[in-house]
């Protein structure tokens, strides 16, 4: 459905972010993008997305080249939440969450009854319907983020990118939202995410892409790619993967360089 | 929820901020048929209405009829009003267009140099002819090419264009800022720099009735399409890389909004001179009062900026016998106002 080929793109001339990448993602997939700071995973995302247009390489969605659709037809398709965003004005929760509307509001047409209704789904969704009078500004980042999740939903795209939509959220947030994905994925998104929880794309993602330095270290399904070996070379430092009882992975830890255990040992206390 | 109080006039409340935005969107009609009354001929409220309806209903003016009244409101004051509110809506709402679009609190339409040139133009027609006509157009024309100058420089450099242009028209407005001191320097000092002078600081004691076709079009033209462009406003406002994403081409949009309010700006300066703060202070008090949704802030940036133009001109001309210009007044009861605004009030922007 969503195929990148070869892309490369550079914000400086000489210093390549991403250096042929290439994607093929199927419909209604959860794609996880893993890789150490600065790998090109959000630089990826925006060249996905089509707000950022590659030195070189294709972006096709369905077969049409991305970049060359008019800006709303392409934002009707495909959405990108950012992972940080500063509002200069103290729009309200419910305007924000609006503004996904925009790509299917015609010209000079503002957002509509069914529109608000959209948006009203998208908040119940994110558990947020409480919040669509207060002013986004003053929402804590967890709050926040989850109000860009929701517009996101509202712009009912076919594919969605998020940029590490858990980083500021408490765990029960996180599963809420990664469920929210699940359910959505199932019935009519794809979704692409980037993070730096590998355990939790052992739990949701069909399919697992490791980006180092700018290119594809590996890609398949997380049992492929989500190895101690290839966590290890991704970050560049000791990775466990914990197995549960039926010798399926369910966590990916990281060990202390110097070898040593948990300093849980059982008895509180160190030997 | 101690804060609470401090915004009863933004969130809180849906009916009150209803009514309240209504009550300013209402505001000008009141305040100008009291103000079409006040002056060393006072008329009462009625006889205005009266006169207004003949004028706008049945058209009088071809039946001949010698009525003062009649003559007063719709000759000799209607076009200065009707100026005044023109004006000040143009200030306030190409302010609330840049502050959005530039996502800076801190702007108003003159960032890309537009009222340094215009007032380059007027000095320079002050100095050379004085002819109320050539300083109109001289100012008009000298506005547009600043924002043009400051455009064409800006395209030279391909990165960031927006931050290069901000900078490259402050750079622009400086210059014609020294141009036009050049010339209060060799201009008369008891004849030409006077009139300077008070040209920079703004009036419209001198406003006829030709002003306001031209003022009328390009200033009615020009709100007519922020308000069209009002939810997109509210988009660019996340920044260019958020507006693609959802779907805007934040460029051509930018560009169109600057040309249109260059447009007004540079009509508004040219009929009645420099005229501070409107563009600054009036859309932070309507964002105070209706909230940072340009789809309300619009509308209310307008009828606000032209009621406040409108009572500060009308103190003007009818607390002093000698006009002092409305460039100084604004100031005057702008400043205060902007901190007594930000006092009460902290959640407009930020």
């Amino acid at each position: 459905m969503l195929q990148a080929e070869n892309l490369h793109y550079g914000y400086q001339p000489g210093q390549p972010v991403l250096r042929g990448v290439s994607l093929d993602m199927a419909a209604n997939s959860i794609v996880y993008l893993l890789g150490h700071n600065g790998s090109g995973k959000t630089t990826l995302l925006e060249v996905l997305s089509g707000v950022r247009q590659p030195q070189q390489g294709s972006v096709r969605l369905n077969g049409a080249d991305l970049f060359r659709l008019p800006a709303a037809q392409r934002a009707r398709r495909v959405g990108l939440v950012p992972q940080t965003h500063a509002p200069v004005f103290a729009y309200t929760v419910h305007d924000v969450v609006m503004m996904g509307r925009t790509p299917h509001l015609r010209l000079l047409a503002t957002p509509d009854r069914h529109d608000r209704v959209i948006v009203d789904e998208a908040l119940a969704l994110v558990g947020l319907e409480d919040f669509r009078h207060r002013p986004y500004t003053e929402l804590s980042g967890g709050e926040q983020q989850l109000v860009l999740i929701a517009r996101g939903i509202a712009q009912q795209t076919d594919v969605l990118l998020l940029d590490e939509p858990t980083a500021h959220l408490d765990p029960r947030n996180q599963q809420m939202v990664l469920e929210t994905v699940a359910q959505l994925a199932a019935v009519r998104v794809a979704f692409v995410i980037s993070s730096h929880n590998p355990t939790s794309a052992l739990l949701y993602a069909d399919q697992v892409v490791v980006l180092k330095a700018g290119q594809v270290l590996a890609s398949g399904t997380p049992g492929e790619v989500l190895t101690e070996e290839m966590l290890s070379r991704s970050y560049d430092m000791p990775v466990e993967v914990l197995y549960n009882e039926r010798q399926v992975a369910r966590a990916v830890v990281p060990r202390r360089v110097n070898g040593s255990d948990s300093k849980a040992n059982g008895t509180g206390f160190s030997a | 929820m101690h804060r609470t109080n401090r915004r009863l006039l933004a969130w809180d409340r849906p009916r009150q901020q209803a009514a309240l935005y209504w009550l300013i969107l209402l505001l000008p009609l009141p305040l100008a048929i009291y103000a079409l009354g006040l002056g060393r001929y006072a008329i009462p409220p009625q006889d205005v209405v009266r006169a207004l309806y003949d004028y706008l209903v049945t058209s009088r003016e071809a039946a001949f009829e010698p009525d003062v009244v009649y003559n007063v409101v719709t000759r000799i004051r209607l076009p200065r009003i009707a100026a005044a509110l023109l004006i000040g809506g143009n200030l306030a709402v190409t302010g609330t267009a840049f502050q959005g679009i530039f996502r800076n609190p801190l702007v108003d339409s003159n960032i890309l140099g537009v009222t340094s040139g215009a007032g380059f133009g007027a000095a320079l027609m002050l100095l050379l002819t004085g002819n109320p006509l050539h300083v109109q157009v001289a100012a008009f024309g000298f506005g547009l090419l600043a924002v043009l100058t400051a455009y064409t420089i800006s395209r030279l450099y391909a990165s960031a264009p927006l931050l290069v242009l901000t900078l490259v028209g402050i750079l622009v407005g400086s210059f014609f800022g020294s141009l036009t001191s050049l010339l209060k320097y060799i201009a008369d000092p008891l004849d030409t720099l006077p009139a300077i002078t008070y040209w920079l600081l703004g009036s419209l004691a001198d406003v006829t009735r030709g002003d306001v076709p031209l003022l009328a079009v390009l200033s009615l033209a020009g709100m007519l399409f922020l308000w069209a462009v009002r939810w997109r406003l509210n988009v660019l406002s996340l920044g260019d890389s958020e507006a693609l994403a959802l779907g805007l081409n934040p460029t051509r949009l930018k560009l169109l909004i600057i040309v249109f309010s260059t447009l007004m700006t540079a009509v508004a300066v040219s009929v009645s001179g420099v005229i501070g703060w409107v563009g600054l202070v009036i859309p932070h008090a309507a964002r105070t009062l209706v909230g940072p949704d340009h789809r309300r802030l619009i509308p209310a940036t307008i009828m606000l900026g032209a009621s406040f133009l409108l009572a500060i001109d009308t103190l003007a001309r009818t607390l002093w016998s000698s006009e002092p210009p409305l460039g100084v007044f604004t100031g005057i009861v702008g400043v205060p106002l902007l901190l007594v605004i930000l006092r009460v009030n902290k959640t407009g922007w930020r």
